[in-house]
């Protein structure tokens, strides 16, 4: 169900650039997604190719970079991979972490004719 | 015909926070502070919501917007104790967003009311993605849900302002360690208060009554 949201704002979005640039066909979107959005790529595309259905954007290709949960040390700086349950940081052992990366939700590009 | 790549950089939800912008300043116009309850369900957002209302509602005026599920239920419970309520239409999804609030807000008598309450719906994964125009985020965490919830869903605790640790009177029956449960709370998200309290039974509940009490009266100024 959060797939179908998510799916519908990044194709609003993607036909509102497309459109800008007059561009009649969108034939690409360059998606940036972290493991933290709750967002599943095959998911997203399977509602993307039914709601795309006769806009410029139908039939394009979803890219999608995935990015890692990563933690940073709010002491010493350090980033890390968090292991299940162990979130204390691996270099100083402080617990005061913040999510570096993993939460991203983003429209990078896209490929137009 | 030749392909071109445009640059975009842009949040895909960059226009539910546009819209929740345009919800905030409406709100801070009538200096009606808002509150936006997250939680798995049964962690006890409607129990929360109600107590409250018990307490509070002889000095303030509280409205709700309710969106938990597809039923009325907790609406009809919010409005057996007089608080004016709306119930939004999720149409099955799994959290509001800013335009659904938008709705809620021309269905409410906005000059009447200084504390919102906004029932979000039932889940941990995708409801703290949308801004929905608020003061103050809060989750409600449960103690029969287990210590070890941060690690599942760190991001929902990182972006709570405040924390309802609810369910406390099960402690006995459970092996929910506050102390280890504090420790990542805390690190994810050092500016969080944390209220462990039993809508049950009342423990716990005078402290976060005072501390909202205090935020409303901040928003009144
Ligand atoms: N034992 C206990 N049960 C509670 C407490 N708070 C709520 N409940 C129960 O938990 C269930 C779900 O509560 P509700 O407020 O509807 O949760 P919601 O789905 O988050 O709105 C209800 O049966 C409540 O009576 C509490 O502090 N202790
Ligand atoms: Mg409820
Ligand atoms: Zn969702
Ligand atoms: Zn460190």
């Amino acid at each position: 169900m959060h797939e179908a949201s998510i799916t519908e704002s990044m194709l609003s979005l993607a036909l509102e650039k497309a459109r800008e640039a007059k561009a009649a066909k969108v034939t690409g979107i360059n998606l940036v997604v972290g493991e933290l959005a709750g967002v599943v790529p095959d998911c997203v595309q399977f509602y993307f190719d039914v709601i795309s259905k006769n806009t410029m954007a139908e039939g394009a290709r979803l890219n999608f970079e995935i990015k890692p949960t990563q933690i940073k040390c709010r002491k010493c700086g350090n980033v890390f991979t968090p292991a299940d349950h162990k979130w204390e940081c691996p270099k100083c052992g402080d617990s005061n972490v913040e999510i570096a990366s993993g939460r991203e939700c983003y429209m990078e590009s896209i490929e137009v004719e | 015909m030749s392909i071109k790549v445009i640059q975009v950089g842009e949040k895909i939800l960059g226009k539910n926070e546009d819209k929740a912008a345009e919800n905030k300043k409406r709100l801070d116009g009538r200096k009606i502070l808002t509150v936006n309850i997250m939680s798995s369900p049964g962690a006890g957002k409607t129990s929360l919501i109600l107590s409250t209302i018990k307490q509070l509602s002889k000095k303030y005026k509280i409205a709700v917007i309710e969106g938990d599920v597809a039923s009325s239920v907790d609406a009809e419970k919010v409005n057996a104790v007089g608080a004016p309520v709306v119930q939004i239409n999720t149409q099955g999804g799994c959290h509001l967003d800013a335009f659904m609030v938008e709705e809620g807000l021309d269905n409410l008598p906005l000059d009447k009311v200084d504390l919102l309450f906004i029932e979000n719906v039932g889940n941990l994964i995708c409801p703290n993605n949308y801004l929905l125009g608020e003061d103050i985020r809060l989750m409600i965490a449960s103690l029969p849900e287990g210590d070890d919830k941060p690690y599942k869903y760190p991001a929902m605790f990182a972006d709570s302002d405040v924390v309802i640790l609810n369910k406390t009177d099960l402690q006995p029956y459970l092996d929910f360690k506050e102390k280890a449960f504090r420790q990542v709370v805390d690190g994810l998200n050092p500016d969080v208060i944390i209220f462990p309290v039993s809508c049950k039974t009342g423990v716990g509940m005078q402290e976060w009554f005072t501390w909202l009490e205090g935020k409303i009266k901040e928003k009144k100024g």
